[in-house]
């Protein structure tokens, strides 16, 4: 059918862009989006709208970090939502409430609250480490449960109320800024950045890529599988716990349920960026792309007047044309590499 | 009734000489290299046609193109003189060829029958699955195999030998007139074998055609009707079995003076008690398949053990590497009691482990130097990779083992399986481990290749590492070890230290 004077060039082409279609769609995506979105309003394509965009998708940022560490892994984290408002109610608790709050609380200085709520993050990371290495329970229902004590313990906190003070510095990172660029912002990019640095320059995130990529070589190469596989977990749940206590900052107030959207975005931004789900392929650079293109999009669609409920459909629809190109690039990657 | 499948209407003696299938001027390019060169072949009606070649000599990829799983080539595929084009394996299956993987790709934990009728189970009412009727073909299916097996056995609790042929039924049954078989033989014992060919002429006085792929040249030798030799992406040679010779194969394969034709079948045994033991298994047991079972690894030394498969050593192995738990009994490592509970705690004390499969040690999408340092990234650094040092540790690998190509940036996967296997042993060559432990180091492998891996693990134990081999051939046993012990059932059946020793030996004795 094709002529053969042009194959080798073909298979060359073909090749490169099996390899990189994880990482190059994603990045379409967005750039279509945004074209799309500045002919369509005025104010989509400014400054002020684009701060707004990095500030809504500051917090899921902070969640998402964790995610591409476990999601690289070919593990999954469903607790991340839970947790992350279990650790922001918590920090809360540990804080003087005013008195029109009818909530238990124990105050105590600043740092040791948030040190205590930090120890709280790990101790969910830890358990979900212990339940998923030592005992052997699978990522996506050992955090399933996770998820639902996390509620729990953010319902035995609140107990239907609101809480409304956190600590200073908490309330400065979550809801402040400085030189018009807010701290959540700020927070969020350096958690990036560490990541980045982690994932790609050191010996742990090799350990991450290759149990990603082939977790039965990489056990038969004398790594420590479980080890590296519990600190993802850990990762994860900090980043979560971390996000947590901005977020109630961010949004002025710890309730139940006040994270209920961001398990879904998290996840979506992971594997909207290009990152495998099948582990050992992808990065922070790809869980960046996909939190713009989501940011882009629930920002966009609020602009341009669409009906509000069509909005979360057409999430719905994009989450999954992705993972058809995620699980499509995988293939690709399979037979020509 | 009883009859195989719809294929099995083809008339019965074909005698002529027209090809049922016909490859013309094919060539096959990964990326600016060609596996495959301007090459014709033919399988006739009812022949058995051997295939070898070294590895990356062409074979495996135009048996890929023939089933259908490379779809894009150059050249003309001929079926029955006419031109056909497979786009996918299922494609090639509906034309009628199937083809047997040397991994098996059976279900365990399905029954017999279920695998037989995998994908395609007959239905009643449209709907529900007509187990009595299927259970009833796939005895009937596996009989005329001249099997006796029962259908509703769990299929993981057959002999490999007996799991291969079931899926070969499936092959069958799903209409396959031409039927590739790919290293059939390397997983089965002497009988297994025999029955394996019992079947295989059966299938040929029925009229299919099958293509026997194998590295055991006394098995092709042994059923073939014609052989055709692979070497660097080209056909050699095409010639009828009555006219070739083990060593005339083999040097059409090596295209050179071949040195060792007789390799492997016998040894002079030199274990030596007074030297060191450093490793020593004490009546282990893994609750499982191993039993008491007790060796002891000398420095310097190296210790094969022998088997059927089954017969424990791939545990014995894992147990050394702390991947299974023990039971009962220890192990001493330079006299102290150890135990592993997880494959860095081995790798720690300085074990180093290769496993049977390559695709359990390496990363196929994972460039070459990746894959050599991972095991050795916590002695280059401690938090911060240095990528340049791991280049030149693995370049230095690299030209040591003469793998080719002699890039470390080479994604793993492009790499032909003895030069994959010298990447799987370099990953342990840095630092030398005080105890190596080799399950089945040569299998699959091309001559060129065997020698490379033979010659390096020989001069790891004259360096004064603890070299264990355990392996179901025993050509590879008798070219390494200097001692050896045969395992039977999860047991030491028998010792051989010092002196002459035969092929036979090892034979009788498991």
């Amino acid at each position: 059918m094709t002529s053969s004077v042009d194959m080798p060039a073909k298979g060359g082409v073909k090749r490169f862009l099996a390899d990189q279609m994880r990482n190059i769609a994603p990045v379409f995506t967005l750039i279509a989006l945004i074209v799309f979105f500045a002919t369509q309003s005025p104010v989509f394509f400014t400054v002020a709208n684009g701060l707004n965009i990095l500030a809504n998708a500051s917090i899921t940022g902070i969640i998402a970090v964790g995610l591409t560490f476990v999601i690289l892994t070919a593990e999954i984290d469903l607790s991340v939502a839970a947790i992350a408002n279990a650790i922001g109610i918590t920090m809360a608790f540990f804080t003087a409430q005013p008195d029109y709050v009818n909530i238990a609380y124990i105050p105590l200085p600043g740092f040791i609250a948030i040190i205590l709520t930090l120890l709280a993050a790990f101790g969910f990371g830890t358990i979900t480490a212990f339940g998923v290495t030592r005992i052997g329970i699978p990522s996506f229902i050992m955090t399933l449960a996770m998820m639902q004590i996390a509620n729990g313990v953010s319902a035995m906190l609140v107990r239907g109320q609101i809480a409304y003070e956190f600590p200073d510095l908490i309330t400065m990172l979550g809801s402040g800024s400085i030189l018009g660029l807010r701290w959540s912002i700020i927070v969020c990019i350096l958690f990036m950045l560490v990541a980045h640095i982690v994932l790609t320059y050191t010996r742990f995130g090799r350990y991450v890529y290759m149990v990603g990529g082939n977790r039965e070589a990489a056990e038969y190469s004398g790594v420590n599988v479980r080890m590296v596989i519990a600190a993802v977990m850990v990762i994860c749940a900090m980043c979560s716990g971390v996000a947590g206590m901005l977020g109630v900052a961010y949004f002025g107030s710890a309730q139940q349920n006040g994270f209920d959207d961001f398990l879904l975005t998290a996840i979506a931004a992971v594997v909207v960026g290009g990152t495998s789900l099948f582990g050992g392929r992808g990065g922070i650079g790809n869980t960046i792309i996909g939190l713009m293109v989501l940011g882009v999009l629930n920002n966009g669609l609020d602009l341009i007047s669409i009906d509000s409920f069509l909005k979360i459909l057409i999430r719905g629809l994009i989450l999954l044309i992705a993972l058809v190109i995620n699980v499509y690039a995988q293939k690709l990657k399979e037979s020509t590499g | 009734m009883g009859s195989l499948t719809g294929g099995a209407a083809a008339p019965l003696v074909q005698h002529n000489t027209t090809p049922l299938l016909e490859m013309k001027g094919v060539t096959k390019r990964f990326g600016g290299i060609a596996a495959l060169r301007d090459v014709d072949f033919s399988i006739l009606a009812g022949e058995i046609h051997g295939l070898v070649g070294e590895n990356g000599a062409g074979k495996s990829t135009l048996m890929k193109i023939i089933a259908g799983v490379y779809a894009g080539f150059d050249g003309q595929m001929l079926m029955g003189g006419v031109p056909v084009h497979f786009r996918s394996a299922a494609d090639a299956l509906t034309a009628g060829i199937g083809m047997v993987h040397q991994e098996l790709s059976v279900v365990p934990d399905l029954s017999v029958a279920e695998n037989v009728f995998l994908g395609s189970q007959p239905v009643m009412a449209g709907a529900l699955v007509d187990w009595r009727g299927m259970n009833r073909q796939a005895r009937t299916q596996i009989a005329s195999l001249g099997l006796d097996i029962d259908p509703t056995t769990r299929m993981g609790s057959l002999p490999v030998g007996l799991q291969q042929l079931v899926e070969l039924s499936r092959v069958l049954f799903s209409g396959a007139r031409i039927i590739i078989l790919d290293e059939p033989t390397s997983a089965l014992s002497p009988p297994e074998v025999e029955r394996l060919f019992t079947v295989l002429r059966r299938l040929r006085a029925e009229g299919r055609s099958i293509i026997f792929i194998s590295h055991f040249l006394d098995d092709v030798l042994a059923i073939s009707d014609r052989v055709t030799v692979f070497r660097n992406g080209a056909k050699v040679i095409t010639e009828a079995t009555s006219a070739l010779t083990k060593d005339s194969i083999i040097s059409h394969m090596i295209g050179r003076g071949s040195i060792d034709m007789h390799m492997g079948e016998s040894a002079e045994l030199t274990g030596d008690d007074s030297r060191t033991v450093v490793m020593s298994v004490d009546t282990v047991s893994d609750g499982n398949t191993l039993r008491d079972v007790s060796l002891n690894l000398r420095q310097g030394e190296i210790t094969g053990v022998y088997g059927f498969m089954g017969c424990g050593q791939i545990e014995l192995s894992r147990a050394l590497f702390g991947k299974i738990g023990l039971k009962s009994g220890r192990l001493l490592l330079d006299g102290k009691p150890v135990r592993f509970n997880s494959t860095a705690q081995a790798r720690a004390a300085g074990i180093a482990y290769v496993p049977e499969s390559r695709r359990m040690m390496l990363f196929r999408t994972e460039p070459v130097y990746k894959n050599i340092s991972i095991s050795i990234l916590d002695r280059i650094s401690r938090i911060f990779l240095k990528p340049s040092a791991e280049r030149q540790i693995a370049d230095s690998h690299v030209k040591d083992l003469q793998i080719r190509p002699q890039t470390t940036d080479t994604i793993l996967g492009n790499l032909s399986g003895g030069n994959q296997q010298k990447v799987a042993l370099a990953k342990w060559l840095t630092h030398l481990p005080k105890v190596l432990i080799l399950s089945e180091p040569t299998r699959g492998m091309d001559v060129g290749a065997k020698e490379d891996v033979i010659r390096i693990v020989k001069s790891l134990a004259k360096r004064g590492v603890a070299v264990l081999v355990l392996s179901t051939e025993p050509e590879t046993i008798l070219t390494l070890a200097d001692r050896v012990t045969v395992m039977k059932r999860g047991h030491v059946a028998r010792e051989f230290t010092q002196g002459r020793i035969e092929k036979a030996d090892l034979l009788a004795a498991a």
